[in-house]
């Protein structure tokens, strides 16, 4: 399978991104002016400044060239997995519910944390078992995922808060412990931390973000067969 | 036409930004102020004044989260 990773002037995880998805296919950059998402089996929306997160982190992004297809590549069930700035793009183009939000602590925070896996059915989790753990790194300023009280009942019912910080872990004061959340047709996943920067033991101590990957690549040569 | 485009965060909804200036005034010595918010000021020159409620939908506020009032000058 073939991954495309997205790259808008001022990305800076999409290496990351790429390197993590060649762990389990092939994967390619997909630059923010072009239309054409090269055949790509899935996208990944990386972290980073898009655009500098001019007026607000995602708004300017998501109106990229390369945004119309992603939109058009989602409505028709591909699979697009948005981390952090990603997952900011994607509320943004309202591919996913809610918003986030500047973090209660008001500081851009670092952590390697501890995420609760809520929803192990789906397209980005099928690897991971109900309840699991998974050590992951998050780094942001802009990660207080919000959503009113009504959408967040609905998402709830309909399985789509897919990742929950553990308890002790919610640092940018998230609405519920949400870390990641999905669409209702469960095709595209944003998640503020970072899946792509825990694929090596050696250099991130945990190589739990792997499993995001391989559940990705499972789907989509499961659809294929 | 001339016109300013007030963007504020939806009541009900936490804002930090607004705590910390709260909490922050006292400390100098200004008393009696609550109710504290921090928002945006957008400034624009726009021919179609009609067109404000639309860019304002699209990019210049996100209507979930942020409540906006466009005001016009002169």
């Amino acid at each position: 399978m073939k991954f495309g990773v997205l790259r808008f002037p001022g990305s800076c995880d999409e290496v990351d991104a790429l390197d993590a998805a060649r762990r389990v296919g092939d994967a390619e950059l997909l630059w923010h002016g072009d239309r054409d998402l090269k055949g790509a089996d899935a996208i990944i929306v990386p972290g980073g400044f898009s655009y500098g997160d001019y007026l607000r982190a995602g708004a300017i992004a998501r109106f990229a060239p390369v945004m119309e297809s992603v939109i058009d590549f989602a409505s028709d069930g591909g699979l697009v997995l948005g981390i952090c700035n990603g997952f900011q793009v994607l509320c943004e183009a309202r591919l996913l519910p809610g918003a986030l939000l500047g973090n209660t602590n008001r500081r851009f925070t670092f952590r390697q944390l501890e995420l609760e896996v809520l929803n192990s059915g789906g397209a980005f989790t099928r690897t991971c078992a109900l309840g699991e753990r998974l050590s992951i790194p998050a780094k942001h300023a802009w990660g207080r995922y919000y959503a009113d009280a009504e959408t967040l009942a609905a998402m709830d019912r309909a399985g789509q808060l897919v990742l929950r910080y553990a308890e002790g872990e919610n640092f940018n004061g998230s609405l519920g412990d949400i870390a990641g959340v999905s669409n209702e047709q469960g095709n595209v996943l944003g998640l503020m931390p970072h899946p792509e920067h825990a694929v090596d033991e050696l250099i991130g101590g945990s190589a739990d973000g792997l499993k995001i990957f391989e559940s990705i690549r499972l789907t989509v040569e499961g659809a294929r067969v | 036409m001339r016109a300013r485009v007030l963007i504020r965060p939806k009541a009900g909804i936490l804002d930090p930004q607004g705590e910390a200036v709260e909490r922050a005034l006292p400390a100098l010595g200004f008393e009696g102020v609550t109710n504290v918010h921090v928002g945006r000021l957008v400034e624009l020159d726009v021919e179609d004044p009609a067109q404000l409620e639309s860019m304002c939908d699209k990019l210049l506020a996100n209507p979930l989260v942020e409540d906006y009032e466009v005001v016009l000058d002169g």
